[in-house]
């Protein structure tokens, strides 16, 4: 924690003028996955900082030491080559990208957001049962559905889960592009219409958390932002109770006028929910009579993926990427 | 990397400048093989759609029900010798027989617009039955990649009359040669890319 | 929307009085009313004052028509100027805007009018001010630089101007007739689709980037046949300036980039005008198809943005450490190396749409690689001032500016690559002051120190030491002052594109964010009165070819040079020409001359141009009719100019002798106003 105090000063001297009056969240967030998020973000900087720093020193040191009028610097108008410092001139930067880039690769593939969390990370006894909680969210204009299968209950605007528990996102969109963020628990998700991306996470402490949408989608944007409660177990047990009995059924009727465009949408509590809502608004086929994108792919079990075999080109990564996203369409449940 | 003249050689003001004007260096062909280079950039975007989206019927037909594989020889032996034709143009014009130079273009042209009448045929005919480029995703990327080569191809018919009216009238001067090398550029690469188009789109489409 | 008769619809398609927004009674329409009128009396003035001095000759001829790539260059760099204003006045209103828009306070301007105003700034900087002033400084600079007469195809200079000022146009008449887009300068679909953007806002957005990319990519094509063809005799690539090779990666990079914007957008625009699936997902299409390819221009394009002023850097640090470039070889190397890395790191851009840990831990890695080579970079400019005498002029003051603030951008870029601390920092203000920090940092600074380097080349004097300094000054300062903050803000997981905030604490970073901008308006101002000073006293300011004793070929010729760049083609012999023919003995030769081959001006790309603005401009408007003349117009022109076969005119031996004898042009040569 000491570094991250340390790194705090480094990074933004100037806050301290107003110290403790908005909290740095980033530095010290209270989920597990945004904490260890960032320390990977604090450790490379202090990393990338090694350099960093002394070639700010050196910059000024240099450029006083040679200036014109000082005579007493040496002057070699015609060097302009030491193999010596070629290689530290590139050999510097290298090492340090060896050793930020092993953090990265670490990091990425430990708080990635598809991992399942295991509950003995969260200090969970190896035998103890621990299901994760189950969200499905969707991602409205402009406010956010949530739905929690195992509970067969849905909110708007108000999430809530039970503190060490870990939780398990399924995120989708209706059709804008979003990204679901909570601060303090966990770095950012898209969330995509017609596509499904997911999220694991767990948060630390009951606390009552800002969740929003990170990712521009037009005139309500800056109010597309909901509570995250961290709740103790009891307290669960009782919001889940409260949602019940204060709850309505969320008909597809009920979930096409939701859906509309609105600003500031109020919360919404819902004790029951469609039949296979979710996987409708994943499919695009609320509406009844569209198809369901989950269809355009019938003709697809004949028809290999033969383009992901072609992995020439600068456009590879790229394409294997959106067909990732469109692979996951096809197959929700897959993940 | 010190590769430079040495220093301690008296030097002469002549050896700084040219005295005579070097002789100038014509950029045109490398220019606009570059510009050919940049158009594969195009239609790479455009087959890297049709490789995302190109299963992705929406409930709408498949390639292998809508497309038409023996009007496809057709047109693919048309534009492949057409370009033969071009190269027997461009004999014709090392040779400097403008008229037979003249024939075989008419030729490649001919060729080329008879392809281009057969694919707007098909294009027609799929917009008549439904399968319009605004029916599905893959249907989308489709028209665009194809639509996109038969517009190249419309652009190389236009510039090829042009380009004959300019012949006939002020010979097989250097301008025109060098404008009739570029034009033999890009009637070759639209060739390259129909054979992509062909096996990736078409034969790939159908058959598998 | 009132009825229309037919015969309106016809004419003007979409296009009514009320698609001027100046004629609305709203706030909105009051602002835009604020700027329409002094625009056009300004517009008016200047138009007059252009037929009371009887100019338009003038323009005509010796500038709308002309090849000369340095008569474009200076007409690039005007562009960039006039639009950077417009740029920066969106930013200071998006600034104003965040500083008071809390809680119950909505701001003065409505979500619709604030996400037109980010659009437009983002996409005004990176095209018409960004890439204006490089390609501008690159047009002026790299044919002297390589000894050479002209670019390889000087009509085609001149076209791709236009095509970038009608782009630029369209952007500006946006302001006044209809609606900008608002869907963020990268037009992200499912926004940027018909269903959420119905107004003609895309349209505009979509047709002022084709117009421009087409400029741009018709000079990337221009410069790397010109560095191939016509560098002088001797000079080997590796004898190559700094300046021009950077110029000549940058194009490289042009070439592979450019077609896959117009691609991308061509997809955009066949989806919203003939009712295309590539984006809609319920029809099959992929929103991240169009991200993906977007970035895989978006990418390279900061690096074809940035590359030529670590050019400019890499020419002026030599010259006021008055030693040689240190490691020209790993410069070389490093700028071909970032050429290639930036086309493999675009998909950082969106770590976060969850495609796996694998390939984000790939791009992660080759986007920190890319930190080497540049880090290279830095150390070499650092080894270049080492064992040297360092001289504080005005653009090697930028030069240290940039130094400091480009390495620390350089560091939160680094923090950024970390796929992890991205999901966190990803869409945030970090981000913002991130790429600010890299864009003023390293592209504006350089800009500034390059205008400052090569004006005397340009006009025969230099510019104002003094306001020069304090326009740095309220740059440097206001950077920090502005952006700071925003850094701060972002570690609160504070998201960027908000026209309005809850949380009152937040407040108080934005008020200072927004006075760091009005001090970098200062420095904006401080550069113009700089401009307006030094043209005033350019009697006094007045030098000779070479002020500064540099060391590359442009400063061998007269200041400004003359049409012919020069006399005799130079023959190179060692990387610095120019130093080497001053400690050699050179003589500027005063007879002897041979008559020059001169590309001839056109009214082509200004009348080609024109015509495909109109047919844009009638797409936007659905105005059908226009649309279909205006595209026969554009063929016709077209075919009508590859009839002129005599596009060379000879300029007489005798006219060289005389403009190379005229003391007037040679009157302070080889004088140096350094010490």
């Amino acid at each position: 924690m000491s570094a991250k105090r340390l790194l705090g000063l480094l990074l933004v001297p100037f806050a301290l003028l107003l110290g403790g009056c908005h909290k740095l969240v980033l530095l010290h967030p209270e989920g597990h996955v945004a904490q260890q998020q960032s320390d990977i973000m604090i450790s490379t900087t202090i990393i990338i900082a090694l350099i960093i720093v002394p070639v700010l020193i050196a910059i000024g040191v240099v450029a006083w030491r040679y200036r014109a009028s000082n005579k007493n610097a040496r002057y070699d108008p015609k060097w302009d080559h030491s193999s010596q410092l070629e290689l530290l001139v590139w050999a510097g930067p290298l090492l340090i990208i060896i050793a930020v880039g092993a953090v990265s690769w670490i990091g990425t593939h430990k708080t990635d957001p598809y991992r399942e969390l295991d509950h003995t990370e969260l200090g969970h006894a190896a035998d103890a049962v621990v299901k994760p909680l189950k969200v499905e969210v969707v991602s409205l204009r402009w406010k956010w559905l949530f739905f929690y299968p195992q509970y067969g209950i849905a909110t708007v605007n108000e999430l809530a889960a039970p503190v060490n528990r870990p939780i398990k996102f399924h995120l989708t969109s209706s059709d804008m592009m979003d990204a679901f963020f909570v601060p303090d628990l966990a770095g950012m998700i898209y969330t995509m219409p017609g596509m499904q991306t997911q999220l694991h996470a767990a948060i630390d402490k009951p606390g009552k958390y800002k969740g929003l949408s990170s990712n521009f989608s037009g005139d309500g944007f800056s109010h597309m932002h909901f509570w995250f409660y961290g709740m103790t177990k009891k307290d669960f047990g009782k919001w889940v109770a409260k949602v019940r009995a204060k709850g309505t059924d969320l008909t597809t009727g009920a979930y096409l006028k939701l859906a509309k465009d609105s600003i500031d949408e109020p919360v919404h509590y819902y004790n029951s929910y469609a039949s296979g809502l979710y996987t409708r608004i994943l499919n695009q086929c609320v509406v009844p009579g569209q198809v369901c994108i989950s269809h355009h792919m019938m003709h697809s079990a004949k028809a290999p993926n033969y383009w992901q075999g072609d992995h020439s080109g600068e456009e590879t990564a790229g394409e294997t990427a959106a067909s990732d996203a469109s692979t996951s369409a096809a197959a929700p449940a897959a993940h | 990397m010190n590769t430079t003249v040495a220093n301690t050689v008296p030097t002469a003001p002549t050896d700084f400048y040219c005295v005579q004007e070097p002789p100038a260096h014509n950029g045109t062909l490398v220019g606009f093989w570059i510009y050919l280079m940049s158009d594969c950039f195009i239609f790479a975007s455009l087959f890297v759609s049709y490789a995302v989206l190109g299963t992705n019927y929406a409930g709408g037909p498949t390639g292998a029900e809508i497309l038409d594989l023996n009007g496809l020889a057709v047109s693919t032996a048309l534009l492949l010798v057409s370009s033969v034709v071009f190269g027997f143009a461009m004999l014709a014009m090392q040779k400097r027989n403008k008229g037979a130079m003249l024939g075989w273009l008419a030729v490649a042209g001919i060729l080329a617009a008879v392809f281009l009448s057969l694919e707007v045929r098909e294009f027609l005919h799929m917009i008549a039955e439904g399968a319009g480029p605004d029916r599905s995703a893959f249907l989308s990327a489709f028209f665009t990649l194809v639509g996109t080569h038969g517009l190249h191809v419309t652009v190389g018919c236009l510039w090829l009359i042009v380009l004959m009216v300019q012949l006939a009238r002020f010979g097989i001067n250097d301008a025109n040669v060098r404008r009739l090398q570029c034009l033999s550029m890009f009637w070759h690469f639209l060739d390259l890319i129909w054979v992509g188009v062909f096996s990736y789109v078409y034969l790939v489409g159908v058959l598998l | 929307m009132p009825n229309r008769s037919e015969i309106w619809n016809f004419l003007f398609g979409r296009l009514t009085l009320d698609s001027f927004p100046f004629l609305h009674n709203n706030l909105e329409g009051y602002i835009v009313l604020a700027v329409f009128i002094p625009v056009c009396l300004g517009g008016i003035a200047l138009l007059a004052a252009i037929t009371k001095y009887k100019k338009w000759g003038y323009l005509w001829h010796e500038w709308f028509t002309s090849v000369d790539h340095k008569k474009l260059g200076i007409m690039y760099m005007i562009l960039a100027t006039v639009m950077l204003l417009r740029g920066f006045s969106d930013a200071i209103m998006m600034r104003s805007q965040q500083a008071i828009s809390f809680g119950p306070n909505t701001g003065y301007l409505p979500p619709e009018h604030y996400d037109q105003i980010f659009t437009a700034h983002g996409s005004i900087m990176i095209f018409f001010v960004g890439m204006a002033y490089i390609v501008g400084l690159m047009n002026y600079i790299m044919p002297l630089q390589i000894g050479s007469r002209d670019v390889a195809f000087p009509f085609l200079n001149n076209l791709s101007f236009w095509f970038t000022f009608w782009g630029a146009i369209t952007f500006m008449i946006s302001l006044f007739v209809g609606k900008f887009s608002t869907a963020g300068w990268l037009g992200y679909p499912p926004i940027s689709e018909l269903t959420h953007s119905p107004g003609v806002g895309v349209d505009y957005y979509i047709w002022g980037l084709q117009l421009s990319g087409i400029g741009t990519l018709l000079t990337g094509i221009n410069f790397v046949v010109t560095i191939i063809k016509m560098r002088a005799p001797g000079m080997s690539l590796m004898k190559m300036p700094m300046f021009s090779w950077t110029t000549l990666v940058t194009s490289g990079l042009i070439i592979v980039t450019f077609p896959i914007l117009t691609a991308t957008l061509l997809l955009l625009s066949v989806d919203r005008y003939l009712g295309m699936h590539f984006f809609t997902a319920a029809m099959g299409g992929n929103l991240m198809l169009y991200i993906n390819l977007i970035w895989v221009w978006g990418h390279p394009e900061v690096y074809i943005l940035v590359l030529p002023l670590f050019g400019v850097f890499s020419e002026i640090v030599p010259v006021f450490s008055r030693k040689p470039l240190f490691g020209y070889a790993s410069m070389v190397y490093a700028s071909v190396a970032i050429m290639v890395l930036s086309y493999l790191v675009w998909l950082h851009h969106f770590f976060t749409m969850g495609s796996g840990s694998a390939v984000n831990s790939f791009f992660s890695l080759t986007t920190m690689i890319i930190s080497i080579p540049t880090g290279a970079k830095i150390f070499n400019w650092l080894f270049t001032m080492y064992k040297g005498r360092v001289e504080m002029t005005v653009p090697m003051l930028w030069t240290m500016g940039f130094l400091f603030t480009f390495t620390i951008g350089g560091m939160t870029g680094v923090m950024l690559s970390v796929a992890p601390a991205d999901f966190l920092l990803h869409n945030s203000l970090f981000l913002i002051a991130h790429f600010h920090n890299v864009i003023i940092g390293g592209v504006v600074f350089g800009i500034f120190a390059g205008v400052n380097f090569w004006f005397p080349k340009a006009f025969g004097y230099k510019l104002d030491e003094f306001w020069g300094k304090l326009s740095f000054w309220g740059w440097q300062i206001g950077f920090w002052v502005a952006f700071g903050p925003l850094y701060v803000l972002g570690l609160m997981g504070v998201t960027r594109r908000k026209s309005h905030f809850d949380d009152m604490s937040l407040q108080i970073w934005f008020i200072i964010a927004a006075i760091g901008s009005a001090i970098i308006a200062f420095g904006i101002l401080a550069f113009i009165i700089q401009l307006v000073i030094s043209y005033k006293r350019r009697k006094e300011y007045a030098v000779g070819n070479d002020p500064w004793d540099a060391r590359t070929l442009e400063w061998a010729t007269s200041s400004p040079p003359p049409a012919y760049n020069f006399a005799f083609v130079p023959n190179v012999r060692e990387r610095d020409a120019w130093m080497d023919m001053k400690e050699n003995g050179y003589k500027r030769p005063l007879t002897g001359f041979n008559p020059i081959h001169m590309p001839k001006n056109t009214a082509s790309g200004l009348v080609i141009t024109t015509l495909c603005f109109l047919c844009t401009f009638a797409l936007t408007w659905l105005i059908w009719w226009l649309a279909v003349v205006s595209f026969v117009g554009v063929i016709v022109a077209s075919i009508h100019h590859t009839f002129n076969y005599h596009r060379e005119e000879h300029i007489p031996a005798d006219e060289v002798h005389e403009s190379e004898n005229d003391p007037d042009n040679w009157a302070l040569e080889n004088q140096s106003v350094s010490a």
